[in-house]
């Protein structure tokens, strides 16, 4: 079997995606139990490279890696050989002596997946890389959706909400909620507004005035560095909580709130929005787990019917 | 006055048999015999017979052209001989059909004063295939703040002028560059780039940069500068030469300039013509060039323009990296792809298949138009002529492969594609400069 790589949703088709979802609900009962592991993937190797700052993603990747009975090997920039200069493609050709099954990787630039799988055996996990793609992000997405709002997500309509331009999660989720048949929005400032994204399928609007036809809101982070004097992305973080942060007061009862965090209280959602229970961003942290492993799982059995993930449990 | 260097060799004595020669300059389009003899042409016709020591050469169904001159190539000599030097450079240039070409001054040193011209002209004597000249830099250091000595430079037989691979960045740098470049009696070459719109950007902005999260460089970036040249030229009335033009909006502004008769020409490359952004999507650092690949409505834009002779030439802006500098995620990669030994082909298979450009446009477009920019001779098939010219087989089907290339590095957007047409023979300056023969 030729390895799979996950390096942007556009590897997967419908059929994949709608089976990592299941395989993850499939996952969901051995979370529950007291002992929270299946020897499934025993003796399996998997890496986690994480070049960037990441708390959820990489803590899920290991803890994923873990239930699934792996063993499991974590390095990080800082303390590792890329301090001393050592290239991506040496790093990748210096890990795959330890044979790893896969290799997820968090990369500040674009186009790092493609280096490392072309220089390894092993399978290559996206985890972010740059602005391009967080795939895993966008299924754990797809995974609350399903779970809080019902199987079938065609015709939901989605708004997402802030600085698309440099948002990794924006393009996956853009990518992953047309393929489920989602009606999708951006709103967001005309400065943080790819040019030409309207080519992906959606809608770009530049205020809330429609906020009431959304079904799910996704706020994006408001990174503080785009308020920098120079870069005239925005003016101040007040005024863009002004125009386009998140209250419950601009919320009508029913509309679901998520954020892949971590959040900015105060900027992009208020308080009020951020403690509520409605919202799905805890489940989405949870989701994450459970989508991983699925994730993990079907990388290594493969993505065919035949490799029912229930037969396996 | 020289204003190119090759390291020469014995004059070549040539009968080329039965190809159809197409010289557009000497109204030639005919299937005709080619006799060199001591490295001039000296006659055309049908069945002409060998003399004594005259090597028979058989072009049926083979082009015989008057060879190419490339205006943008990078040596890399000096400073980065690991990745090309003028022996390498010149092979890769004769490989792909040109007699002449001429190097960018961005090298380590910079080309800024007459001792590294004339260092470098002692060491195309010794190595190079073809005849190269040199443009040196508009301003010491390409630090873009004091002016080089032009008057010396041209005198010591620089081509003309480049900051290349840099904008003149402000309105003032370019019109005191378009000023005294006058006291040299050569143009400048501008590589314009509004650098406020540059900022971080990876390819072309529009759906595609969109879609894949890369900074995107607008093609205002480039048109909002090709205007602001060509406006200071037309104050100035200076001889300007606008390098690898990517965009339709900055054939708008040239097209008013060539209209107002400001002294302006203008080139473009073949990935320019050949290939559009969607072709970043793979993320693979060899697409990654700077002008990047535009949109498909500014490849079709260009190819029109270089068909109407808006834009006048061809140049490959042929720039080696070492592999180590490639093999690197697409962001981090530095710009740039070599063209020399592809160039012909490329154009032949994918716009003259085609039918979007004629064969005798072409040739007139690679060879004698950048000639002619760059005060040469003409290269030409009419006898007389010193022979400067390629033999083509357009029949030939051939891979591009990083081991067989003549160039020393392999950064190249074709890389692993199979391309038509091949040059089998150059001669450049009456001597046999590359030889592909079965």
């Amino acid at each position: 079997m030729p390895k799979r790589d996950l390096i942007s949703i556009e590897d997967l088709s419908r059929a994949d995606v709608e089976l990592i979802l299941d395989t993850a609900e499939s996952f969901l009962p051995v979370l529950e139990r007291d002992i929270k592991k299946v020897p499934t993937l025993r003796g399996r190797t998997i890496i986690n490279l994480f070049w960037e700052a990441s708390t959820r993603t990489s803590s899920s990747f290991d803890l994923a890696a873990k239930r699934l009975s792996a063993d499991t090997l974590a390095l990080k920039a800082s303390g590792s050989a890329v301090e001393k200069g050592e290239t991506l493609k040496d790093t990748a050709i210096t890990l795959s002596a330890y044979s790893p099954d896969i290799i997820v990787m968090r990369h500040p630039s674009a186009g790092a997946c493609q280096t490392l799988s072309a220089n390894t055996e092993a399978s290559v996990i996206n985890a972010g890389d740059g602005k391009h793609q967080h795939p895993t992000q966008c299924l754990l997405d797809l995974f609350s959706m399903r779970q809080n709002l019902g199987r079938d997500l065609s015709g939901l309509r989605v708004f997402i909400i802030g600085d698309i331009l440099h948002s990794r999660v924006a393009r996956s989720d853009i990518m992953g909620f047309r393929m489920l048949g989602m009606d999708v929005t951006l709103v967001g400032p005309p400065t943080l507004m790819p040019r030409g994204i309207e080519e992906m399928g959606v809608k770009v609007e530049y205020d809330l005035a429609n906020l009431k036809d959304a079904d799910v809101i996704y706020l994006l982070r408001i990174q503080k560095e785009r308020i920098k004097a120079g870069a005239n992305f925005l003016p101040s973080l007040r005024e863009y909580s002004e125009l386009y942060g998140i209250s419950q007061a601009r919320l009508r009862p029913g509309q679901r709130v998520m954020h892949p965090g971590p959040i900015n209280r105060g900027v992009e959602i208020a308080a009020d929005v951020a403690d509520d229970h409605e919202n799905l961003i805890a489940h989405q942290v949870f989701s994450g787990l459970a989508v991983r492993m699925a994730i993990l799982y079907r990388t290594i059995v493969g993505y065919s019917d035949s490799a029912a993930s229930g037969e396996v449990l | 006055m020289e204003r190119t260097w090759s390291k020469g060799g014995p004059a070549a004595d040539l009968l080329i048999k039965g190809g159809r020669v197409v010289d557009p300059e000497a109204g030639i389009d005919a299937s005709q015999d080619v006799l060199v003899t001591k490295g001039k042409v000296t006659e055309l016709g049908k069945e002409l017979k060998p003399g004594k020591n005259t090597r028979v050469v058989d072009a049926r169904g083979m082009l015989v052209l008057p060879g190419f001159v490339d205006l943008h190539t990078h040596f890399r000599t000096p400073g980065r001989e690991d990745e090309e030097d003028l022996a390498t450079a010149t092979a890769a240039a004769a490989a792909g059909g040109y007699v002449a070409a001429f190097g960018m001054a961005n090298t380590d040193p910079v080309v800024d004063t007459a001792s590294i011209l004339r260092g470098l002209a002692e060491t195309a004597r010794a190595e190079a295939a073809i005849p190269i000249g040199f443009f040196a830099a508009v301003t010491r250091g390409l630090a873009g703040e004091q002016l080089t000595e032009m008057g010396e430079l041209g005198a010591a037989g620089a081509v003309g002028f480049s900051d290349d691979g840099r904008p003149l960045a402000t309105a003032a740098l370019t019109r005191r560059a378009l000023q005294y470049v006058k006291v040299s009696g050569r143009f400048v070459a501008v590589h314009a780039q509004d650098d406020s719109l540059f900022k971080g950007g990876q390819m072309h902005e529009g759906a595609v940069s969109a879609r894949l999260g890369l900074t995107g460089i607008p093609s205002l970036c480039e048109s909002l500068d090709v205007s602001r040249t060509l406006d200071v030229a037309e104050y100035e009335n200076a001889a300007v030469h606008i390098c690898h033009v990517s965009t339709a909006a900055s054939l708008v502004a040239i097209e008013r300039a060539k209209a107002a008769g400001v002294r302006v020409t203008a080139e473009v490359t073949p990935h320019h013509l050949t290939l559009n952004d969607e072709a970043i999507a793979a993320l693979d650092a060899n697409f990654k060039m700077n002008p990047p690949l535009r949109a498909e409505s500014d490849r079709k834009a260009l190819v029109a323009a270089l068909q109407s002779g808006l834009l006048d030439c061809v140049a490959t802006d042929h720039a080696p990296h070492a592999a180590e500098e490639k093999d690197v995620p697409f962001e981090e990669a530095p710009f740039g792809c070599i063209g020399l030994e592809t160039a012909f082909s490329v154009l032949y298979g994918a716009l003259l298949v085609s039918k979007a450009l004629d064969l005798a446009t072409l040739v007139t477009r690679m060879s004698t138009a950048p000639a002619r920019i760059a005060g040469l001779q003409a290269p030409s098939v009419r006898p007389g002529a010193v022979a400067n010219l390629c033999v083509v087989d357009p029949k030939a089907k051939w891979t591009v492969t990083a081991g067989g290339l003549q160039s020393r590095s392999c950064n190249s957007p074709w890389l692993g594609h199979e391309l038509s047409a091949r040059v089998k023979l150059t001669l450049a300056a009456g001597r046999l400069a590359w030889e592909d023969l079965a």
